[in-house]
């Protein structure tokens, strides 16, 4: 897309090859250590501040899908600095952007405890496709590789083969998945299924839970209630538990992540966010308009971003590197 | 956001108003807002930055229509644009070949093409009464095969098994094989989702297609998605000569730009839309429901059809304006909706010019154009009072209405509950906006997945 790094004389930026996540950022990273200053001086002389700077600053966010709301948020603040700062040219305008957006991002940076309880419960939720049960696959990795425990809960009873498809992970990582039995033709209640396995894990002394549920749409009103009521089935199982309600996200998702957060959370009270898929050229820009969000409280952490199928292909947030590929 | 833009545009429309005529000048603002709009619908910029420039050059000195101010003018441009578009006519899918007709779908992972899949089966099967087989090789997703499996099983389309190590060509010859001897008409062939940038997927997804040489390779497409919808379209229609869209998980409350987005880029029609989870959830596109879906303003564009039809605007705004306000929408209001949804041509009309989500919800609400007759009868019965103050009805006058209007007093009952109904949409209309309205719509209907 759009790239700031490229002079004006570059070649139009629709011909450019979209790169990866990963490759953005190891670039990214590369760029600060050359001094990321020369490099763009170098294409950008130095440029001054205009209103075409601005645009382009726009359109980077935009199609970033950062919305309309937070970037303009963004361009007030980037404006106000330039004014208070006395900015003059086009190298300081951008890291003066990217600044602004670290300190956005910054307070989503808290990665996830599981010290509390034992054993501690995680439900993980979210719109069909968004990486649910792939992602448990690799967090029961994650917190194997600690020396945790970990035990699986095949939740998702309604989608074909969800069940075969999270005991296929538990098999990759060698835990134990609990499922309804594969023999009873009728689907299994998601609740009770959790319920069974927290009285597993605690029976064998589990240091973690994953429960997977099927994915839904908030538009779907019956199945924001089942979900209500297997958090508080999970209560009942284990007091104070759910310990964490992880929201997945895809970062191929526009606009409408922002309104998953506020339906979730409404529905569950989510305390963490995963973002998927970002070994694409998605670049997940929303949870710049999902920081400014929640007007009461912190925003929601991000917990981990999803980087591949593969089952190591997940990292912690860290806002300065997601802000980094966001403007490769 | 719903009531954001319906402002916004409401409020263009007041500035514009008395213009005969589109000029630069005033269109300029309702231009900007049409572009939040676009963008806010996940359309992505490019796509935004072109359609824009086409519009104007459309809108620029057409007359305006007596009736509606010119930013209404260009609002009806704009939506004509979008379904010009989207491909202005709903395209059917194409079989004519030699058997079996080969379907590839392809497309990000999680975007829906296991289940469209399935669903795309059950079409062919139930409306073109075909013998289908269903084929998978994604041998990348644990459970992925098997998941198409339990598919075919619920749709009775045959079911190709994979042997364990066969390789993506391998199955694919195998299938084809399988197809040809045992006479299906059509083989629906599930890939692995992949990203457009790993190039040895996509290298062994154009292998497949050079090997099955299909008549649809149907590109499947997340309504949900966002601005890099304009990369992997262009990215797979590069690699990939597509022939169609599947644009799924419309029964959400995205906006849908994605489809836009993709639509432009590849240059090839959307041809399904997937709206439920369900096997039965897959339906014909209709571009005039997706546009007014993407500018989130079905309430606005109908008016203008109104305008254009001739119905009395005063009193639709007059009405529209209550709705907002959510505040005294009585009995009279409520037969006053009915009589004008009779002008538009009753119920099933009616129906066409929601969003689709909306009106898709509304389906399942039974209420033909005979009800609705009814219903104005028993409402004729009521005292001004009584239309006024539906909460004094008690049992007596309730018997009284039943009797004037010679119906039931369960009817009579059965219309105050759809009031109350439709009063608490119209509040939650004012509270919410649109997105809330629509879950309201759908909490309403009986549970189904
Ligand atoms: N490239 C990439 N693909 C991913 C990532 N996470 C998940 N996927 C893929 O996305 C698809 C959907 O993932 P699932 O884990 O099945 O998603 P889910 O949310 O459990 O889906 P439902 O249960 O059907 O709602 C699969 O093909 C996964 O392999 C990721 O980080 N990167
Ligand atoms: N609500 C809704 N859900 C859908 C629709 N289409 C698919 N889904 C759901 O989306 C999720 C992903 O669908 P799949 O068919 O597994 O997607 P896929 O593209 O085959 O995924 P991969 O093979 O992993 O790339 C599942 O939970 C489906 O039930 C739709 O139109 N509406
Ligand atoms: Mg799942
Ligand atoms: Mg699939």
């Amino acid at each position: 897309m759009l790239s700031f790094i490229k002079s004006k004389n570059s070649p139009a930026p629709t011909e450019l090859a979209p790169s990866s996540w990963a490759t953005r950022v190891k670039r990214g990273l590369e760029q600060t250590r050359n001094s990321l200053g020369r490099q763009v001086s170098g294409l950008f002389g130095g440029g001054r501040i205009d209103a075409a700077l601005y645009d382009e600053l726009e359109s980077i966010l935009l199609a970033a899908d950062t919305g309309v709301d937070a970037t303009t948020w963004l361009l007030d603040e980037l404006r106000r600095t330039v004014k208070w700062d006395g900015l003059t040219d086009a190298v300081q305008l951008k890291g003066a952007l990217q600044e602004t957006l670290v300190s956005l991002l910054a307070p989503l940076e808290r990665p996830l405890d599981t010290g509390t309880n034992k054993p501690f419960i995680i439900m993980l939720t979210g719109v069909n496709g968004a990486g649910k049960t792939t992602s448990i696959g690799k967090i029961a990795k994650y917190f194997q590789s600690q020396g945790k425990s970990v035990l699986l809960a095949a939740g998702d009873t309604f989608r074909a083969a969800a069940r075969e498809q999270l005991m296929a992970w538990g098999e990759r990582n060698n835990v134990a998945v609990i499922a309804q039995d594969g023999s009873s033709q009728q689907k299994a209640d998601p609740a009770a299924v959790i319920f069974d396995a927290i009285n597993a894990a605690k029976a064998r002394g589990i240091d973690i839970v994953l429960a997977d549920t099927a994915g839904r749409l908030a538009t779907q009103l019956h199945l924001m209630e089942e979900i209500k009521k297997v958090k508080r089935v999970i209560a009942k199982a284990e007091p104070g538990a759910p310990h964490e309600v992880l929201l997945v996200l895809d970062a191929n998702t526009g606009q409408n992540a922002v309104s998953q957060v506020q339906a979730f959370d409404a529905a569950l009270g989510v305390t963490g966010l995963v973002l998927t898929k970002l070994d694409g050229t998605a670049k997940g820009g929303v949870i710049a308009a999902i920081a400014r969000q929640r007007k009461e409280g912190p925003p929601l952490p991000i917990r981990f971003l999803g980087m591949g199928e593969g089952v190591d292909d997940l990292q912690p947030f860290d806002a300065r590197e997601f802000v980094e590929a966001l403007f490769d | 956001m719903f009531d954001n833009l319906t402002s916004k545009f409401s409020g263009v429309i007041k500035t514009l108003k008395g213009e005969a005529r589109l000029t630069e000048d005033n269109i300029q603002e309702a231009l900007r807002e049409v572009r939040m709009a676009l963008l806010e619908a996940d359309v992505a910029l490019p796509v935004i930055k072109e359609f824009i420039a086409r519009v104007k050059e459309k809108a620029i000195g057409q007359d305006v229509m007596s009736s509606l101010s010119p930013g209404q003018a260009l609002v009806g441009v704009v939506h004509q644009e979008l379904i010009a578009i989207m491909g202005g006519e709903t395209v059917d899918i194409n079989l004519a070949t030699v058997p079996p007709a080969i379907i590839l779908m392809v497309g990000l992972q999680g975007a829906g093409k296991t289940t469209s899949s399935g669903k795309l089966a059950k079409w062919l099967i139930d409306h073109k009464k075909k013998k289908v087989l269903l084929v998978s090789c994604d041998i990348y997703r644990p459970a992925a095969i098997h998941q198409l499996e339990i598919l075919a099983g619920q749709t009775g389309a045959d079911f190709f098994p994979v042997h364990p190590g066969q390789q993506p060509k391998e199955i694919a010859n195998a299938a084809l094989d399988f197809a040809r001897r045992h006479h299906h008409d059509v083989m629906i062939m599930d890939t692995a989702g992949r990203l457009a940038i790993d190039e040895a997927m996509m290298q062994e997804i154009s292998e497949l297609n050079a090997l099955l040489k299909p008549i649809e390779t149907l590109f499947v497409v997340d309504a949900m998605q966002g601005q890099d919808a304009v990369n992997t379209a262009k990215a797979f229609s590069e690699v990939l000569p597509l022939t169609g869209i599947v644009l799924t998980k419309l029964d959400g409350d995205s906006r849908g730009g994605a489809a836009l987005s993709a639509r432009y880029i590849t240059g090839k029609p959307i041809k399904f839309v997937g709206v439920a989870e369900k096997l039965t959830g897959l339906e014909p596109f209709h571009p005039d429901r997706m546009a007014a879906r993407i500018l989130g303003m079905g309430d606005v564009l109908g008016l203008i059809e109104e305008a254009q039809r001739g119905v009395d605007l005063d009193e639709a705004e007059k009405l529209a304006k209550k709705m907002k306000s959510g505040k005294g929408f009585d009995l009279n209001d409520f037969k006053m909706q009915l009589q004008q949804m009779r002008n538009m041509g009753g119920m099933s009309a009616m129906m066409d010019k929601l969003p689709s989500q909306l009106s898709h919800a509304a389906q399942n609400v039974k209420m033909d154009d005979k009800v609705v007759n009814r219903t104005e009868g028993i409402i004729n019965s009521m005292t001004g009072q009584e239309r006024a103050k539906p909460e004094i009805l008690k049992a007596s006058r309730k018997r009284r209405i039943a009797v004037g209007a010679g119906v039931s007093v369960q009817e009579v009952n059965r219309l105050l509950a759809q009031f109350e109904q439709t009063q608490k949409m119209m509040k939650m209309m004012s509270k919410g906006g649109m997105a809330k309205m629509m879950r309201g719509l759908k909490g309403m209907l009986p549970g189904r997945r």
